[in-house]
Parts: structure tokens; sequence; C-alpha cells
């Protein structure tokens, strides 16, 4: 039998984006040269939802970017089900940017490894940051986020979920056992 | 979801779900070839052969565009300047080329079924870049890719392919796509270029322009293969083009959003006219652009990873 636990509820995923976006305003000292980048498919809600937050705090309208990290990963290799391959929308210039790459859950860090690796093929961003509803830990790269919602220290055998309006039709991270 | 097959031989044989498999992987490729850097390192390591046994300038230099913008390394063999000069059969050849482990390789042949019978010989994968007058697959996806690009979907669409209808491999391979895919297609040419039994593909047929282009969505016109005068299958250029080069007349009997494709090389003033093909119904550059993508999305699909 799988055992499930709802970690984080509508309000709690709101709470920690307002306190994200006030986070990304303080350590970048505003919003000049920011533009926010989500990684599919969670990312870019997020990432949306950063943006919204961040305009109602400082009145100005960000960039806001959509990255599909497929054709970057290092396990295309060795995946026996090949991945869909979404569609990369970035309509704006990285160059000489502050780039917060947005995602919901920070695992073992190869996402963000071949998130990096894309987004340097779009430009010379000034810097990247990192914000990630969950961070679950059991990193495999020296990798850490910025801006974390919230730690969920996790094992191996379970899987976080990050569920949202947008796609799940409901706001909630669940953590299920998948040892049973 | 994945493509069932080592190899791309046809549009025959793959199903709607591998079609659309194709088209929208291909749309998300379109956006690689905008950047500024317009690689990905998806293919690193892997090796593309491009085996051209007819002329081509398109299919060969898309297909090594594709390959290069996924990192992959390409190779072309053009039948000139290769051993089959000296003699060496296709067979010898393909296994030759196997015995240095590329990943794919791509075949233009002027005998129908050459890639089929490569695909059985040998472990890689084959991808068929046009087979006699059989198949052309790649050319059949970029052209439904660029329909549903511009029309939003391509069932319940009417399409008039005009031309050289027995020897074509680009209509042959496009019949199979857009009756799968749900399009009303008609055919048309003169007598001589329709094949006998071709109504049996699910096709109209029509022997002359005007009626087969009456409120059609998309008309595609086919390069007439000046190569084939001499087999005598038509009088004249001249009277061919007095009867089925597409113009600004016989064009307004189409829908009024007609779109108009050619899979080129274009004979300027026999099958279409100039203004025509620059004109603003064409969308013959697009079909070009999202060929690049098409052959990525197959690339990708066929050798990114393991199968």
């Amino acid at each position: 039998m799988q055992q499930k636990k709802v970690v984080m509820d509508a309000d709690g995923i709101d709470r920690s984006l307002t306190r994200i976006a006030y986070e990304i305003l303080e350590k970048n000292k505003g919003t000049e040269e920011l533009c926010l980048v989500g990684i599919r498919t969670g990312g870019v809600f997020l990432a949306e939802r950063l943006k919204k937050k961040l305009t109602s705090i400082e009145g100005v309208d960000l960039p806001v970017g959509i990255l599909d990290i497929t054709l970057y990963r290092d396990d295309l290799r060795l995946a026996n089900k090949k991945p869909m391959l979404g569609k990369t929308d970035i309509p704006f210039s990285l160059d000489n940017r502050k780039v917060v790459l947005v995602d919901d859950v920070l695992f073992t860090g190869r996402t963000i490894r071949a998130a990096m690796d894309a987004l340097i093929d779009f430009g010379r961003p000034k810097l990247i940051e990192l914000a990630v509803l969950i961070d679950r830990g059991h990193r495999e790269l020296p990798i850490r986020a910025d801006f974390v919602g919230m730690n969920l220290p996790s094992s191996l055998w379970e899987s976080v979920v990050v569920k949202l309006m947008e796609k799940n039709g409901v706001d909630e991270v669940v953590i299920e056992d998948d040892n049973q | 979801m994945k493509l069932t097959n080592k190899d791309i031989l046809g549009i025959k044989e793959l199903s709607v779900d591998e079609i659309n498999l194709i088209l929208d992987t291909a749309a998300s490729f379109i956006e690689v070839s905008t950047r500024e850097i317009k690689k990905v390192p998806t293919l690193r390591g892997k090796t593309v052969v491009n085996l051209f046994f007819e002329a081509s300038t398109r299919t060969r230099t898309s297909f090594e565009i594709a390959g290069k913008r996924l990192s992959a390394d390409t190779i072309n063999i053009s039948a000139t300047t290769s051993s089959v000069v000296k003699g060496e059969t296709l067979i010898d050849t393909a296994r030759n080329l196997e015995a240095m482990n590329p990943d794919a390789i791509v075949i233009r042949h002027s005998a129908a079924g050459a890639p089929h019978m490569l695909a059985r010989m040998v472990k890689q994968s084959i991808i068929n870049a046009g087979d006699g007058a059989h198949e052309h697959p790649t050319q059949a996806l970029l052209d439904m890719m660029t329909i549903k690009e511009k029309k939003g979907t391509v069932s319940g669409l009417k399409v008039a392919i005009v031309g050289d209808i027995a020897h074509s491999r680009v209509a042959r391979s496009n019949i199979y796509g857009l009756t799968k895919m749900g399009s009303h297609v008609i055919v048309a040419g003169p007598a001589m270029m329709i094949p006998r039994d071709i109504a049996r593909m699910g096709v109209t047929v029509y022997n002359n322009l005007a009626e087969a282009i009456k409120d059609v969505d998309i008309i595609m016109m086919l390069r007439i293969q000046l190569e084939r005068q001499q087999q005598k299958i038509f009088p004249s250029l001249r009277e061919y083009s007095s009867y089925f080069c597409l113009n600004r007349q016989n064009i307004k009997l189409a829908k009024e959003d007609v779109l108009v494709m050619h899979p080129g090389p274009i004979n300027r003033g026999i099958e279409i006219s100039p203004d025509i093909a620059d004109g603003p119904y064409s969308i013959i550059l697009d079909q070009v652009t999202n060929g690049v993508a098409v052959r990525m999305a197959l690339l990708y699909l066929l050798i990114g990873g393991q199968r």
C-alpha cells in the first residue's frame, strides 16, 4: 500500500512564494536587469506566480522565459523512455541579466546543471540564481538553491510531488513512499 | 511514446500517433534554429552518414544542418565521389559503412526499396531521403508540419496535389500521410502522369487544374521532372504549362486563404508562375525551414538515447 502525506497546502505554497519574492528583491536590491526562467513544467507555473508577486510588490513587469532541458540531460543515453520534448521560449536576451531559475523540486541537481548549460547557450547572464519550492536533499552535484520554499528531508524511496492548480487542479505538495 | 521501428522508411509504415509525435517534437526544435548559438549537445558523439546516390541540395543540406545542430558528426557521401564509381554494390558500401559504426544512415537512391533493403542488412537506423518514385517521408512530414503550423490542423482540409503524380515520391508520401491525418486529398495532372489505380489510395482524381483546386485549402505543386522529358510522357513544356501552371488567374478558384506549397526545386513559369512562387500565398520557404526541424526531430527520436 502506498502512503501519502500532504506536507504543504495551498496557503503554505502561497506564503512560501511570497517570502521568496521578497527575498529575491532583497538579494538583488530591486528588479533592475532581473528576469525569471521557469523549468518545464512545474517551474514554469511557479515562475509566473513569482512574477505576479514581484509585479504587485514593485509595480514593474518582469520578463519570464520557459526552458525545456530535455536536450541537455545527461541521462538521455541511458533513459529507456524518451521524455517528450517541450518548447523553450526565452523571448529576450540574457546578456548581462540577473536570471532567477525557477523549479519545483531540487533533488540531485542534475536538472539544474542541464538548465545552466542551456542558459549559457542563450547568452552571458550577469548571474544565475536558483529558486525552488522544495529542496529534498540528495545532491549529486555541487549545486545549492538561493531561495527555498521548504527544506524537506526525504528518503530515496520516497517521491515528492508538487501539484499545482495550473496542471493538477490543486495546490499541494505530497510525499509518497514507493517502498511499500 | 516512442517510435516503433529503428528506421524511417516511409509514411506508409507510420501510425497516426507516431506522425503526431514527430510533428510535435519538430515544433519544439524550431526554436533551436533561431538562437544565436544554434546548437544543442543532445547527439554528442553520434555519427550520421548521408549517403546520396542522387542529386540534392535541400534534403542533403537539411539533414547535415539538422545533425550538426544536435552536435552529431555528419559525413556526406555522394555517388560521384565514392567507390560506387569503381563498381562497388550498394550492399558492400553499406556493410563497409556499418563496419565504421555510425549511428544513422540517411540514404537517397534512385531504386525504390533501396533503404528498405539496407534497413534489413545493417543494425543502424536508416532514414529514407527519397527512394525512386516510391517515398520521401521526411518531405511529407515537413509538409504536414508546415500545414499544421499555418492552419492549426491537418485534418478536415482539402489538399490538391498537382503535377506528375506517377513519378513523384513526394506525392506518394504525402497521400499516405495526409489521408491518415484526415485530409481530403485531390490529385491532378495530365492522364499520362496519373497512375491508373491511384484512387485506391483514397484520393479524388481530376484531369484538369481548375476542377482540382476549386475551394481547396492547400495546393501542392510538383516539379515537372525535366529529366523525364526524353521519355516523351508529355508533348512539350509549353503545352504542360498552358494547362497546369498555377498562376494568379486560376488560383482565385481556390479558397481565399489558400496556401501554395512546392517541394522544390521549382521550375519558374512551368508548373508555377513566379508571382505565385514569390507571392503572399506561398509558404515554400517555410517548408524548407521546417525541414531542418523535422529532421532534427527524427534524429533525436531515432538515435538520441537508447532505443
